[in-house]
């Protein structure tokens, strides 16, 4: 183990590569269907998918439009000319012998995400991302002298997004992952499902005691904020290690264990192709209109940073603003009722969203996505809270149950019977009978003992089935024990 | 005399229920078999034709209207995917191979009623001036079968002079269609680059690849081309077609000027063959055009600017045959590296595997600058000069090859003789302009082709012009 003295020495340098995958109808270069989550193997494949002789790519404009509005979200512009290119391998999940992606002339370079790390904010700027088609599934089952090959993936479209090395620990590694994820969701790029791969991160870790950067690793195919965190955390002390003990770095290609939250050696740069990279003949090149940009950059949806501007005027603590942005229904949500006006209310909502409808989230009652959020209604369920129209227990079940199926909260009340009662005749016949039934309390409270009045607005509150209004049941028995 | 009218003349007879579709498909089935000996055809499509003429000619009953095309017999060069037959680009490596699609072209000219016969023979993957480079069998000349047809569209062209067909098609990637239709005596179109969509067709070197008809006059080629041409959804660099039909040779040479070009007639070319030019070139002149001459100084560069480009492609496109997912795959591999390893060494012919060596070498890092960088300079180059020179000239002129018809055998021990043969016609693939080959005379009983050339999209200028030319005896 490296001791945290040592540690202090070395200053770690972290560079993050993310694909992304767009969530468009069709793939990048043919009309078949993208979403391969659960379609059986080689179902979703053409002509084109299958790199059968004579087939051709044709550029998915829509891909275009997404990573026009991931230059967006990362605070940059599209490049306006950019172009594709083949880079060669053979491996049978690559049915054409080559991947087209863009090398020198990429859609987007430039840009950078923000991150907080213990209340300090930083930019990590972006190098480039390009658009690129993903390769097939290639399994090999154990035992067998045989693998097998799902192309439904091959030519999914990606966008490989590239951040300059200037991480400088594992948190801010996760941190900028999480950063990432929720602009590319912000900004409708990708489903961005991470149980799914939508989204997998590639960290290039190297230390150094001096200004030079280290020797690199790259560990691949991260697929949880979590793993890219551990996965940093685990490299910089393996790294630290070894040369402690004086050994050197392998430039390499590294897995992580998630087992063992460990790395481990996949392939060695002495194994490195030369993709013999050349322009794509196929595709002629992008000459973006920016009159198409400028459209595009109109309908953008608002991002994470200004959800949370906005979120700023509420007063919340900082770990209820992340809960509401960090799910995207929430967030979203939340917009809608921001802009009725009534700070208030909003509040109250938003402090129902972060405990309550959390709460039911993580007790598997519902999924943020199948939540029925409606801003009216919640806006009314929050007046009649104000209005004392019920309790705020009672306003919880309503909430539930408008969270659940949908209604209209009023009704909800009426139908659950949670309307508090605050008519003093009604209410006055209830404490009327609680006094004749309770002697001895109506006795204690005369003699100064205030304990027993709470005793006693329990019992009111028993017999109205809850829906008497507790503070006019209290200041009613006040009144007549005199 | 061909024993095929015009295609115009096939289509109103067949439209007017004078002649059956299926007449046409037998005759042509029959002229397939009688002249083997040429060995033109790689795969014969007998019961797709027959069915697909069988149904012409019911519709013709039924006084359906068929299309410009109808009940038309044509042979495909066997590199474009079509039912029917395999499909290999006489290549082993695609033995047994049937294609799941058609090719965009294949498909539009079957749309207006043509009926696909058969399959050409080529040099493999195209890889040729001769035919020779075939894995099936060499093509013979049909005005002498001690020679070769011309490459690598040797099929195509054999097939048209031969009578097979009224028309056939061809690719032409660096002078395919050109070179055997001046070496047959066809009329060889290649049509301005992404004019008729690529899809379908096995590539390859995709940024010069076109399709166009290989036919006995340029009225029936502008048919064939109109038929084909236009942007295609499955091919991103077709381009928009001309608004005025193809068909329409209208386009007046009344003075235009044609520009012969001076590195095209130096000392290099066949004196015989200069002279035909020579004289088909004033033919032009009747008609009213100014005859110039006009130097393109960077032409001598086109030939090896051409050979780094189209391996560098070449290696690239041929990837995809790997053993793993159709074609060849070698039956005794234990892993997966001996099937890489073995299917391609095997599948591949010697001038398949020379031009991926090359592309491999010259796309490799550390040679990319000084190779495939600096060919792309000269491509540019190149289209600067023919754009300059379009500025003062209409069209420009020359032969298609220095020499006429050579021997089966004379070249295939010298790969570099064999790139030689396409130094005239290399240039216009490069700079993606229309030119054609039309048959103007013979010399010592063997064709010679006229080359014209036009700029970019000026497809039916460039056959109006060549409209003009008539052969002589």
């Amino acid at each position: 183990m490296v001791s945290p003295e040592t540690r202090k020495q070395y200053r770690i340098t972290v560079g993050i590569e993310c694909h992304v995958q767009l969530k468009t109808k069709t793939k990048l270069f043919s009309a078949v269907g993208n979403d391969a989550r659960e379609a059986p193997a080689n179902t979703l494949i053409s002509h084109i998918d299958l790199g059968m002789p004579g087939a051709l790519p044709v550029l998915n404009e829509a891909a275009v439009c997404l990573a026009i509005k991931a230059a967006f979200a990362l605070k940059t512009e599209p490049q306006l000319f950019s172009k594709f290119d083949r880079k060669h391998y053979f491996y049978p999940d690559l049915p054409k012998g080559y991947q087209i992606t863009q090398f020198d002339q990429p859609i987007i370079l430039g840009g950078h995400v923000t991150i907080v790390v213990d209340g300090n904010q930083k930019d990590i700027a972006i190098t480039r991302a390009h658009l690129e088609e993903d390769a097939g599934k290639s399994t090999h089952p154990s035992g067998k002298e045989y693998s097998l090959i799902d192309l439904n993936r091959a030519g999914t479209p990606l966008l490989e997004i590239v951040s300059e090395p200037q991480i400088h620990s594992a948190a801010e590694a996760k941190a900028y992952a999480k950063e990432l994820y929720l602009l590319i969701r912000y900004a409708d790029v990708s489903d961005a499902n991470l149980y799914y791969g939508n989204m997998r991160f590639d960290v290039n870790v190297s230390v150094s005691k001096t200004d030079n950067l280290g020797t690199r690793t790259e560990t691949k195919n991260l697929n949880s904020f979590r793993s890219v965190e551990k996965a940093v955390e685990h490299e910089a002390n393996r790294q630290i290690e070894l040369l402690e003990k004086g050994e050197v770095i392998v430039q390499e290609t590294r897995g992580w264990d998630d087992a063992k939250q460990k790395t481990f050696s996949q392939r060695t740069k002495e194994e490195a192709h030369d993709y013999r990279y050349f322009p794509e003949p196929d595709i002629p090149p992008l000459d973006l209109d920016p009159s198409f940009i400028a459209k595009i950059k109109k309908d953008m949806p608002v991002m994470p940073g200004e959800l949370r501007q906005q979120l700023s005027t509420l007063q919340l603590d900082n770990s209820a603003v992340e809960t509401l942005v960090e799910e995207l229904q929430a967030g979203r949500f939340m917009l809608t009722v921001l802009e009725k006006g009534d700070v208030h209310a909003a509040k109250k909502i938003a402090a129902w969203l972060t405990s309550d409808v959390q709460a039911m989230v993580v007790a598997q009652k519902i999924t943020w996505d199948d939540a029925k959020l409606d801003g009216q209604s919640m806006l009314v369920l929050a007046a009649m809270v104000e209005d004392k129209k019920v309790s705020s227990t009672a306003a919880k079940q309503i909430l539930e149950e408008l969270v659940l199926r949908g209604g209209d909260p009023l009704k909800i009340a009426e139908d659950k019977k949670l309307l508090q009662v605050s008519d003093e005749g009604a209410v006055g016949k209830i404490v009327d009978a609680v006094i004749a039934d309770n002697p001895q309390a109506v006795a204690d409270v005369k003699a100064g003992e205030m304990k027993a009045i709470g005793y006693l607005v329990g019992q009111v509150m028993k017999h109205s089935r809850g829906q008497a209004n507790p503070s006019l049941a209290q200041k009613l028995l006040k009144e007549k024990i005199g | 005399m061909s024993q095929w009218p015009s295609i115009a003349d096939i289509v109103q007879s067949v439209e007017a229920g004078k002649v059956q579709a299926t007449e046409l498909v037998r005759q042509a089935l029959k002229t397939i078999e009688d002249k083997q000996e040429y060995q033109a055809i790689i795969a014969v499509i007998k019961e797709r034709a027959e069915n697909r003429a069988a149904d012409i000619d019911k519709r013709v009953a039924k006084g359906e209207k068929i299309g410009r095309l109808a009940g038309v017999p044509f042979i495909a060069k066997d590199n474009m995917l079509t039912f029917g037959s395999e499909t290999t680009a006489a290549s082993n490596i695609l033995k047994g191979f049937e294609a799941p699609y058609q090719a965009t072209a294949i498909e539009k000219l079957e749309a207006e009623g043509a009926i696909c016969v058969a399959k050409a023979n080529l040099d493999a993957f195209a890889h040729g001036a001769s035919t020779e480079n075939s894995d099936v069998m060499t093509t013979k000349n049909p005005h002498d079968t001690s020679r070769v047809p011309g490459g690598s569209s040797g099929g195509s062209a054999a097939a048209v002079v031969l009578d097979m067909a009224p028309f056939a098609l061809g690719t032409d990637t660096g002078g395919s269609i050109r070179l055997p239709a001046s070496f047959t005596g066809a009329v060889g179109y290649k049509p301005t680059y992404g004019l008729v969509s690529r899809s379908g067709v096995i590539a390859m070197a995709s940024s010069t690849d076109v399709i166009g008809p290989l036919a006995r006059t340029v009225e029936d080629a502008a048919l064939v081309l109109d038929v084909m041409s236009g942007r295609d959804d499955l091919d991103g660099t077709t381009i928009e077609r001309d608004t005025s039909p193809y068909t329409t040779l209208d386009v007046s040479v009344k003075g235009k000027t044609v520009g012969i070009i001076a590195e095209y007639m130096d000392e290099g070319v066949d004196p015989a063959i200069r002279k035909e030019i020579e004289a088909a070139v004033k033919q032009l002149q009747a008609a009213g055009a100014n005859i110039v001459s006009v130097s393109l100084p960077s032409l001598p560069l086109a030939l090896a600017c051409y050979y780094i480009i189209c391996p560098a492609e070449v290696s690239s496109n041929l990837s995809r045959y790997d053993g793993q997912h159709y074609g060849f795959s070698h039956a005794d591999a234990k892993s997966l590296e001996e099937s890489y390893n073995w299917s391609r060494s095997e599948g591949f012919g010697d001038e398949a595997k020379r031009r991926i060596m090359i592309g491999t070498y010259v796309l490799s890092s550390g040679y990319y600058d000084a190779y495939y960088k600096k060919a792309q300079t000269v491509r540019t180059k190149l289209v600067e000069e023919f754009t300059r020179a379009f500025k003062k000239v209409d069209f420009l002129a020359g032969p298609v090859a220095p020499m006429t018809a050579f021997e089966i055998g004379k070249n295939v021990d010298d790969p570099l003789q064999m790139y030689l043969v396409d130094i005239m016609t290399v240039a216009a693939s490069l700079v993606g302009i229309p030119a054609v080959s039309v048959p103007v005379a013979k010399v010592q009983g063997l064709p010679v082709g006229l080359q014209l050339m036009a700029p970019q999209k000026h497809d039916r200028a460039l056959l109006s012009l060549a409209a003009k030319i008539k052969e002589t005896a």
